[in-house]
């Protein structure tokens, strides 16, 4: 039997103003397995703490009620004081007789009836109550980043430079992402490589950080603290401890036709190549599908020419097996695929270019080496057309586009219309738009530049179609504001493509057991209050993989996810919530339900053992909750048919006696 | 009015992240609402089995609501999700075996709508008072 | 008459005991009487011979009894399922109840299964003795009437009048033709009872339920009740009850029992079949099947091993409580 004490607090008039506290500390004192009851002017107060814990050791309390104010206000005060005078803290239960008592009703007899049955439920929630501890796992000091694109790159830098070790990984052969292939950065105009290259060395030099390129996540067990991942380093054919990045094998390499990812297939590579001048890291990297020596034994030639000894035509992928203690997911987006936007016509002509091939356009490292030259035939051209939202803000027809707002394009295209007319002031510039949209520092004046002092012709309205004649695209659109039809004919047409999450970002949510919205952009824990936390805990977002987001904004998420995973490693051991789910494995199916609502993946499945009644042994699939993982909802206790899971704090049990209690 | 000074039984089960802060905020700006509202507090409306609501009109409640944070703006993102779709089925239920349907009721109220869960409860505890006593889910034997 | 004949189904045992394709072979034997059908585990031709039984009284859905029946076997276990067993059959395997590599499943085609309760309405109580004849069915009782023969179409079990498939979604192997799924008109009465006012449908329950005697029949037969230990039987659970003592106990009972298996019944109508008080068990399930159609979309539990019941499922936009009932009001 436990042996319960209640404490009624007055909370000087707030209470005691509209409940007559006496009346209800006395009647509570009748109550079965009350041993103590009393009543104080303000129980949160030092000496109404010091009078609880003096009646837990006077009265040998096994449980408390306050019946007091909130317990979003005190219940963590009441708890601290319970645990100073040797009670386990989740032997305390408040009856909220202020906030939902005497500040609501108005005369004595109904607040002080209403205090009284409240603190009934709460004596027998407190009755069932049962002391909890707090489960202990320790942390692993190390972080994974997964994706080495500008929001990897300065979340890894931030948490190696507050001291712990930090392992990116990167599907391609060079860290930097999109930012590398991008010309200029708006609004302030500096070149995205001046400014990015010197963190991508910085990254390459740190001693907390490892560098795993071309290499992809293979697989994630564990939780918060302790993931356990493994790592797959695909073969590269080239030994990165060898290889000196001289380039030789570059030049000497005969097959020379394979298109330029890195220039988006505006140029060509050889089979062997480093994608780009400033690669990190800076090493050759084979590939298996071009490569006449891997796919038919005919060539050696790179091997021959490499002085260092770095080819290896045998090197097979590698598996890495590490454990982390926090994971960033950094998987970036694309620019969605233009196929099914025929109106364009970018599938029927080398002119029409997304926005991101104008950037490799422009930029001197690119296929043209920063002269704007027309795809199809290298002359420059006299007109260009910008098309905006092309899939972006597409809500009437989702199948072929996005319907959010990808909200970096009306920025990049006003610094393209910029850069063109400063450059080239002889072309006409044209961009159409649904709305400008440049809510950010100095996006605004930049904008306002691009129309008034370089004369970019910015139409409001859509263009509805693209058709290639002769070497001219005829632009057929409409001017809202003029309301008339335009037709122009263009030279270049470039279409601001939405943006779209990296294709492996949906793959490494289910490893992850993290959730994501329709659009596979991965949910934060709380769009407001925990922005760069997923819901699973130890998982962090850092980027274009949550959102669209430009580059001053990835960096300040970037640096913010940083400093959550700095958080988290810095603790030696990590305290859960005690109040969490269990099962009852003598009871439990091993049916799924709970562990398909579980929203944390904090459940899973194991065959166990069980004794039968006639002494044989039977395997059952039982359920079994990691309480490091569960936050303590309850949705599996519902889903649960046989009623073998439980939430510890809120049992069924107790739920059900404080029903019984108030319907009294 | 009632003619016999009856006054219904409310159990309110509130999430506490959102509904349960919203009933201290109706507190707070002592916007006040019957008495015989009484509420349980749960981690989340995802918490409230279909037992506990069959509990409670057994136990003598006259009318049961169950509040939670609005759909989208869960605590554990999806716990109230699973309540809409259980607790729909279940009223639905109860409905279908003729028991009043405005005795059961689900609501969602942020922790900033103090107002709106003092209208709620008002409203809901008036809709019940008109049904009088709860004579279809009753259990004699818990009888008062 | 059904498609099969016994030695067909005997002959096809036989030889899968022989080939040691299977060690036991889970079948129907005759219980009391002739329409008292029960499932019986066969492990010889003799015995299979002997007393294997298959015909109009074999409604038993196998599904539920494998999961206590190939937990010890040595070997697979040789089943025989209708085209509805099939879907229990799938829906516990979603929810891994038994170990798919331990069952040989033989799909047999059905014909519709006989009510006993309509046949003896038709001749009284004291059936002695009933006998398959084609299309019809001769049936004997104690007091020495003359024989009468009963055309099987008037006496078809309600869940076989509105069959929702004749097709097997699972087997091995599939003896005889295979059918389509049917669009039944099995919510006709579900419709019936929503058209009602509350207090029509308060008394259709209140009549129907009071009869309740508790025996658990309904909740031991039905394939989507297999919990280790029932809520029902659990102190701790705060629902345990052992006899209707109040009629509140005899709503919680079925309002609870509807709503564990809720989105995992496949309607098999077995709950039904087995009351002895003779409550229509299956329309309080089909209500909730009914609604989840309606709400949240078609909906078949056990068509496919794995799907998502959508009791474990949302979607963002799904319907409000307060909302579910604004459809039907209009229609009322």
């Amino acid at each position: 039997m436990q042996r319960i004490g209640v404490f009624v607090c007055w909370c000087g008039s707030n209470i005691a103003g509209t409940v007559d506290v006496k009346a209800v500390a006395e009647a509570l004192g009748k109550e079965p397995g009350v041993a103590f009851s009393t009543d104080y002017q303000y129980m949160c107060s030092q000496a109404g703490q010091d009078m609880i814990k003096a009646a837990i050791h006077e009265h040998k309390l096994t449980g408390i009620v306050v019946c007091s104010c909130s317990p979003r206000m005190h219940e963590a005060t009441f708890r601290k004081t319970a645990a100073a005078a040797g009670l386990n803290p989740y032997m305390v239960e408040i009856a909220n007789i202020r906030e939902q008592c005497s500040w609501v009703h108005k005369d004595i007899p109904t607040g002080t009836e209403k205090a009284i049955i409240l603190g009934r439920a709460a004596i027998a929630k407190v009755s069932l109550n049962t002391p909890l501890t707090p489960g202990e796992t320790p942390v692993t000091k190390r972080a994974l980043v997964i994706g080495g694109g500008i929001a990897g790159i300065q979340t890894a830098l931030d948490i190696a430079d507050a001291g712990f070790p930090v392992d990116i990984v990167e599907t391609k052969p060079t860290i930097g992402g999109k930012m590398a292939q991008l010309d200029k950065t708006f609004p302030t105009l500096d070149c995205a490589a001046c400014i990015l290259t010197p963190k991508m060395v910085e990254v390459a030099q740190h001693e907390n950080i490892r560098i795993f390129s071309y290499s992809e996540v293979e697989s994630i067990k564990g939780f918060v603290g302790n993931f356990d991942v493994t790592i797959k380093k695909k073969a590269r054919y080239v030994r990165e401890d060898l290889c000196t990045g001289c380039g030789a094998c570059v030049e000497k390499c005969p097959m020379k036709k394979v298109p330029n990812e890195f220039n988006l297939g505006m140029d060509n590579r050889p089979a062997v190549y480093i994608p780009f001048a400033q690669a990190v890291p800076k090493v050759a990297t084979i590939d298996p599908t071009a490569c006449n020596m891997l796919k038919n034994g005919k060539c050696g030639i790179c091997s021959k020419v490499c002085t260092a000894g770095a080819i290896d035509y045998t090197q097979k992928d590698e598996f890495i097996e590490e454990r982390y203690g926090a994971i960033v997911a950094a998987t970036g987006f694309n620019p969605i695929s233009m196929d099914k936007f025929d109106e364009f016509a970018y599938s029927q002509s080398k002119d029409v270019i997304t926005s991101l091939e104008f950037e490799r356009l422009t930029n001197a490292a690119g296929p043209t080496a920063g002269k704007l030259l027309r795809p199809s035939d290298g002359r420059h051209p006299q007109t260009i057309v910008f098309v905006q939202c092309v899939g972006s803000r597409c809500a009437a027809c989702a199948e072929k586009g996005k319907e959010y707002c990808s909200k970096i394009c009306c920025m990049y295209t006003a610094k393209h219309a910029m850069l063109t007319r400063d450059k080239y002031p002889d072309t006409e510039v044209y961009v159409f738009y649904i709305d400008v949209r440049t809510p950010g520092k100095n996006f605004d004046e930049f904008y306002r530049r691009a129309v008034e002092e370089y004369g970019v012709n910015y139409i409001k309205g859509m263009v509805g179609k693209v058709t290639p004649e002769g070497d001219k695209l005829k632009v057929q659109a409409s001017d809202l504001i003029a309301n008339k039809q335009l037709h122009i004919d263009a030279d270049l047409v470039v279409l601001a493509a939405a943006i779209e999450p990296d294709k492996s970002a949906r793959p490494l949510a289910t490893m992850l057991t993290a959730s994501m919205d329709t659009n596979d952009f991965f949910t934060e824990a709380h769009p407001k209050l925990r922005p760069v936390e997923s819901p699973t805990a130890g998982v962090f977002l850092s980027g274009t993989c949550q959102g669209p987001k430009d580059i001053p904004e990835t960096v300040s998420q970037a640096g913010a996810a940083a400093s959550k995973v700095v958080g988290l490693l810095a603790k030696d051991k990590l305290t859960g919530n005690p109040c969490v789910a269990h099962s009852d494995e003598l009871m439990c199916n091993g049916c799924s339900s709970c562990e398909r609502v579980c929203p944390y993946g904090a459940i899973t499945y194991e065959d166990k053992e069980f004794r039968q009644p006639d002494r044989t042994t039977k395997i059952r699939r039982v359920a079994s909750v990691n309480p490091a993982v569960c936050q303590g909802c309850g949705a599996c206790t519902v889903a649960c048919p046989s009623g073998a899971m439980d939430l510890k704090g809120f049992a069924s049990m107790q739920i059900m006696a404080e029903v019984d209690a108030i319907c009294k | 009015m009632q003619m016999n000074n009856y006054k219904p039984l409310i159990v309110a089960f509130c999430c506490n992240w959102c509904s349960y802060a919203g009933a201290d905020l109706a507190g707070n700006n002592r916007l006040s609402y019957p008495a015989d509202v009484k509420i349980i507090r749960v981690p989340c409306s995802c918490r409230v089995n279909p037992m506990f609501v069959l509990r409670a009109f057994q136990r003598g409640a006259d009318g049961v609501i169950i509040c939670g944070c609005h759909p989208g703006d869960c605590h554990y993102t999806s716990g109230n999700y699973y309540t809409r779709r259980r607790m729909a089925l279940l009223f639905s239920m109860l409905d279908y075996l003729g028991i009043e349907k405005e005795r059961t009721r689900v609501e969602w109220v942020s922790a900033a709508e103090g107002a709106k869960f003092a209208a709620t409860m008002n409203d809901f505890a008036e809709t019940v008072a008109k049904l009088g006593e709860n004579k279809r889910l009753e259990d004699l034997r818990c009888k008062r | 008459m059904q498609a099969l004949t016994r030695k067909q189904l005997i002959d096809k045992a036989v030889s899968l005991l022989d080939s040691n394709t299977v060690s036991a072979v889970l079948g129907w034997k005759r219980g009391e009487f002739d329409y008292d059908i029960t499932p019986a585990v066969f492990t010889s031709a003799d015995e299979l011979n002997r007393e294997f039984i298959w015909n109009d009284f074999c409604g038993a859905n196998f599904s539920k009894y494998l999961v206590s029946k190939t937990d010890r076997l040595e070997g697979k276990l040789l089943v025989f399922l209708k085209p509805c067993d099939t879907y229990s059959f799938n829906q516990l395997l979603t929810e891994h109840r038994f170990d798919r590599e331990k069952v040989y499943a033989v799909g047999i085609p059905c014909n519709g299964m006989a009510d006993i309760d309509k046949i003896k309405k038709i001749t009284g109580d004291g059936i002695s003795k009933i006998t398959d004849n084609g299309d019809n069915l001769i049936v004997e009782t104690l007091y020495g009437d003359a024989p009468v023969e009963i055309d099987k179409a008037d006496v078809l079990a309600e869940r076989c009048i509105n069959c929702k498939s004749k097709k097997h979604v699972a087997y091995d192997e599939l003896l005889g033709e295979d059918g389509e799924v049917i669009s039944s008109n099995r919510f006709d009465e579900v419709e019936k009872l929503e058209k009602m006012t509350p207090d029509e449908r308060y008394a259709f329950w209140q009549n129907e339920l009071s009869r309740c005697i508790r025996c658990n029949a309904c909740r031991d037969v039905c394939p989507a009740c297999t919990c280790e230990k029932c809520v029902f039987n659990n102190p701790a659970s705060g629902a345990e009850s052992k006899a209707p003592s109040s009629s509140f106990e005899e709503k919680m009972f079925h309002i609870i029992r509807a709503f564990h298996v809720a989105g995992r019944c496949t309607d098999c109508g077995e709950c039904s079949r087995v009351c002895p008080q003779n409550i229509p068990l299956h329309l309080l399930n089909r209500k909730f099947i009914k609604d989840i159609n309606c709400f949240y979309g078609e909906y078949q539990a056990g068509a496919e091993v794995g799907s998502r019941a959508p009791l474990v499922d949302y979607t963002t936009d799904d319907i409000e409580p307060c909302d579910v009932f604004n459809g039907r009001d209009t229609d009322a």
